[in-house]
């Protein structure tokens, strides 16, 4: 059974993890590529269990029961459509990055800080996807945690990592606690943590209501949902580039299939307001991430930011699917969650690619900061094309797939005048607006995140000198725009694949999607829409055929090369192009007074006078002043006020335990 | 049979819409010359204007890349696609059910991202400062369109542009929501354009210029082509407004050749009273400054996000 040989292949992960230091103390050369290569082959196995379980119906489904964990209890896995579609997220995501690997690692200066723990992160998330009882996806969702928190501080001699390491720490920990919290609510009759038990139990709605808080709380935390994403943009960037595409891609995932999982599986029927907290939260994210992201000059930040976007619109998604699934409009709801969970399938490839993108960047140039590149389109062409289709997929253009998860949640939206809450009547529409919006601004920043760092000129000594890097790297990009483009073009059977996900989730599941006529793809009926990435890719590619052969067949093939022309006064040196701030300059000024309270002030000295002009911007982080730094403080004034408690004498400790003991005597007595 | 003439209609489509771009252009300068008390050069000229261009050589930065040689084609071919999908003189052909009126605001999407990145590869303050406008202008312009898309999706009951054509011919009844996005729309043809308002398509060395600025060092063939991409964008977006808003006179699914020939009359028909009404309102008005164009194109996706709520409120509005 699949599900054994998937567990078989975690516990392989494990033993990966355990082997590596050894291997990295006594063969530092052979390590890295072995590692990465069992890790590899691992995740394909994985992959292939994954594939079978989703495709292969229910002969390849089913669970086990270990008897490891905590006592008379153990431990259940179970390969359901749910997990079965999500492991195919984690593994495609974990092959590619290994491949990626076997070349990055090798600019790696201490392996031993991140090979041990690389196939324990993977091991990690395929164990949270597999879990079926609250106390391994716990265990398993705390060692993923841990894992990938060691592969953020690996290179800790940076300040700014440390930092991030720690700002990581301490919001993984809440997650985790939010998600324990969660659980222990949900537990079944006679405190049954099993997923069986819990789904068979019946729950109050206040206290599913109170789940689904504290699971926006936990898992929205992890996947960097607004406001609780403030760790994301910092511990992304921080880890090796391999890592931040998993990290960014794939385990923002992992924590979206444990929402979905116990809100749409476990906790029994939703309540309309739900979506609506869902739908704000998530129109939120999109947003003020991409706000974010066009601002940004370090290019894994800005990719980071980007993921938050994302996230929002897969909230979006699962926001309209709550909605409907309490107004059992099934065919509504399964073409919502459907459509969300195809884009996390299609963040993860694109995310992974742009991530990977910004680690060439990263080792063929040194440099992480845009305004200190440009030009790299000559110095790395293959890399330079392959980030392009990225951009071009996270941007929501067509013929790739980002556009066709992003339409499929827009036709959704369409279909919600028929909600009978006239809250959700007007939030779903303004989210619609909020998702277009996002979509745009997207595009604009990766207009600017491509435009800055591959095109015009060399802006330092670093981007002049970058070359192209191995050919393990390259290649494993261009298998995600392959998998981008393919998903783009023929998107219907990606759309089949995931039925049993939404039969499973809200009872329904999207119309069979047609091979005739033109492999187009319809989300409710033929009458009110259709697409087909197909025919827009033929079209295109025969219209852009047909203008290149008339241009060359009838028009002067004539090329001159010359100075450029610059209205007439170039200027070679490269301070005079645009920068990536001056590129984000107009947009901070429309959107930044409201988002970011942004304020330019500027002194200009009187005429004659020789004092130097100064231009300062004031950009205001509204989340962290509002939420963190109230914290913050409240936590530091508690701390201080405790401290006394640490200079007492034995005498008052004594009587401190004494109170202490019969005070929690007094309570069980009344209690009981 | 069916399927080869059907091929056969798209085709004579895609060919009209190419043929005629030029022309339109050459139309409106000509009427906005007129409005000037000039004499104005002829309809023609932009057909001769591309034609000298084509025999041209092409004369290209020295560190032009790759992507610079490649993007017109690319614009061109993204925009043209845009522009054979919206039914221009007959609805329901074959093809226009491979796209909705969303994946064509996605289309020309793709072209501008092309531009705007074709904008900044010389590496010259005036491709990025053009590329850097245009970028934020969509950031309005486009969630304008896709809000008036919906506007029109919930009265029609379809994003596919030939239901909708079928269904206002229909059920012409006059409605608030529609009223509101056909102005809506109207601010983001013009926006989408870089007409009046917005940007001057008759200058070129000055500062607020937008679309002009990112073509600057663009020549010869590669120029010509992306003067036609402009072209054709602006036929399509009239041709949109015409479809969505006065489809009569469109050929329907299973109007014979003169019904498709009458369509084809009225269609031209509709584009110049557009383009004429278009110029009108250009001489009429001074163009904006650049920080005024947000508050100008942003109105428009407030009026449809108006429309679209009016529409949620109740069906009848």
């Amino acid at each position: 059974m699949p599900i054994v040989a998937a567990l078989l292949s975690v516990a392989g992960l494990a033993g990966v993890a355990v082997v590596a230091p050894i291997l990295t103390a006594r063969r530092a050369a052979w390590a890295t590529p072995v590692v990465y290569g069992a890790s590899l082959v691992l995740a394909a196995i994985l992959l292939m269990c994954a594939l079978l379980a989703l495709l292969g119906g229910s002969a390849f489904q089913g669970g086990v029961h270990l008897p490891v964990g905590l006592p008379w209890i153990g431990a259940y896995f179970v390969l359901d459509p749910l997990s079965a579609a999500f492991l195919i997220i984690v593994d495609f995501g974990a092959m590619v990055a290994s491949f990626y690997a076997i070349g990055y690692g090798a600019h790696e200066e201490e392996p031993g800080r991140v090979l041990p723990f690389y196939p324990a992160f993977l091991a990690g998330m395929n164990l949270v996807v597999l879990s079926a009882d609250a106390f391994s996806f716990l265990v398993a969702w705390e060692f993923m945690s841990l894992s990938s928190w060691a592969l953020v501080m690996a290179h800790h001699h940076d300040a700014e990592n440390r930092r991030a390491g720690y700002v990581y720490l301490l919001m993984a920990s809440f997650g985790t606690l939010m998600l324990l919290l969660a659980f222990g609510l949900l537990a079944g009759p006679d405190g049954g943590y099993a997923f069986s038990a819990i789904r068979t139990a019946e729950h109050v709605p206040w206290l599913t209501g109170l789940v689904l808080v504290l699971m926006l709380l936990g898992a929205g935390s992890k996947a960097g949902l607004v406001p609780l994403h403030v760790w994301l943009p910092l511990a992304h960037p921080a880890a090796p580039s391999h890592v931040s595409a998993l990290m960014s891609g794939v385990m923002t995932k992992v924590a979206i299939y444990g929402f979905i999982r116990v809100v749409f599986d476990l906790a029994g029927e939703p309540a309309w307001w739900w979506a609506v907290l869902v739908l704000i939260l998530g129109a939120g994210s999109a947003v003020l991430g991409v706000l974010h992201a066009v601002l940004q000059r370090d290019l894994k930040r800005l990719l980071a930011y980007s993921t938050v976007e994302n996230i929002g619109i897969i909230f979006i998604g699962l926001g309209l699917g709550l909605a409907f699934k309490t107004n059992d409009m099934v065919g509504a709801a399964a073409l919502a969650v459907t459509a969300s969970i195809f884009h996390a399938f299609n963040h993860s490839l694109f995310k992974s690619l742009l991530f990977f993108g910004a680690g060439n960047v990263l080792t063929g140039s040194g440099e992480r900061d845009i305004e200190k590149l440009g030009g790299l389109v000559h110095r790395m062409p293959e890399t330079a094309y392959l980030f392009l289709g990225g951009c071009l997929a996270i941007s929501a253009l067509p013929p790739l797939n980002g556009f066709v998860s992003e339409w499929l949640i827009l036709q959704a939206i369409l279909l919600s005048p028929d909600l009978p809450q006239w809250a959700l009547r007007f939030l779903v529409p303004a989210s619609g607006a909020m998702l277009a919006l996002a979509a745009a601004l997207a595009a604009a920043c990766f207009v600017r995140a491509f435009g800055i760092t591959f095109l015009s000129r060399p802006r330092s000594p670093a981007a002049e000198t970058a070359h192209e890097v191995s050919r393990w790297q390259v290649r494993a990009m261009y298998a995600l725009l392959a998998v981008c483009l393919v998903a783009g073009v023929f998107p219907g059977p990606f759309l089949d694949a995931l039925s049993p996900v939404s039969q499973m989730l809200v009872a329904g599941a999207m119309p069979k999607q047609p091979i005739l006529p033109h492999l187009s793809i319809i989300p409710i009926s033929e009458s009110r829409s259709s697409y087909s990435g197909f025919l827009v890719f033929f079209f295109i590619m025969m219209a852009s055929w047909a203008a290149i052969r008339v241009i060359h067949n009838f028009a002067s093939r004539a090329v001159r090369r010359a100075p450029p022309w610059d209205c007439g006064f170039p200027d070679a040196s490269p301070v005079t192009q645009y920068t990536a701030d001056s590129f984000a300059q107009p947009i901070r000024r429309v959107f930044g007074p409201i988002a970011f309270r942004a304020k330019v002030s500027q002194t200009m000295p009187a005429p004659g006078d020789m004092a130097p002009a100064s231009l300062t911007l004031s950009l205001r982080d509204l989340i962290w002043e509002f939420i963190y730094a109230p914290i913050e403080s409240a936590v530091l004034y508690a701390a201080e006020r405790l401290n006394i408690l640490q200079f007492l004498t034995i005498r008052s400790y004594l009587s401190l335990v004494f109170a202490a003991l019969v005070l929690l005597l007094v309570l069980v007595a009344t209690w009981a | 049979m069916g399927l080869i003439l059907a091929i056969l209609v798209q085709g004579i489509q895609m060919v009209l819409v190419l043929a005629l771009a030029p022309g339109l252009i050459g139309f409106t300068r000509k009427v906005k010359a007129r409005l000037l008390r000039r004499q104005g050069p002829s309809v023609l000229q932009p057909y001769r204007d591309l034609l000298r261009l084509v025999r041209k050589e092409a004369v290209l930065a020295d560190n032009a890349s790759w992507l610079f040689r490649n993007a017109p084609y690319l614009i061109f071919a993204t925009t043209w696609v845009a522009a054979a999908l919206v039914p221009t003189f007959a609805a329901g052909l074959h093809f226009s059910w491979a796209a909705d009126l969303i994946a064509i605001t996605a289309l020309l999407g793709s072209a501008r991202f092309f531009l705007a990145l074709a904008g900044m590869d010389i590496g010259t303050a005036f491709g990025g400062i053009g590329s850097s406008r245009e970028m934020l202008f969509a950031t309005l312009a486009e969630p304008a369109m896709i809000m008036i898309v919906f506007t029109v999706a919930l009265v029609a009951g379809s994003t596919q542009l030939s239901t909708v054509a079928e269904f206002m011919v229909d059920h012409s009844t006059l409605r608030v929501s529609l009223g509101l996005a056909l102005i809506g729309l109207i601010i983001v043809a013009l926006t989408e354009n870089a007409r009046v308002p917005v940007d001057n398509p008759a200058t070129h060395l000055e500062l607020t210029m937008v679309h002009e600025a990112m073509v600057l060092e663009y020549s010869g063939r590669h120029l010509a082509v992306i003067e036609l991409a402009a072209a054709l964008k602006l036929l399509l977006y009239i041709s949109l407004i015409a479809c969505i808003f006065v489809p009569w006179g469109m050929a329907r699914q299973n109007d014979g050749v003169l019904g498709m020939l009458v369509g084809v009359v009225t269609w031209v028909g509709k584009l110049s009273i557009g383009g004429f009404l278009m110029v009108l309102f250009e001489t009429a008005i001074a163009k904006m400054r650049v920080f005024r164009v947000p508050e100008f194109v942003g109105g428009a996706l407030m009026l449809g996000l108006l429309g679209t709520l009016l529409l949620f409120v109740s069906r009848s509005f």
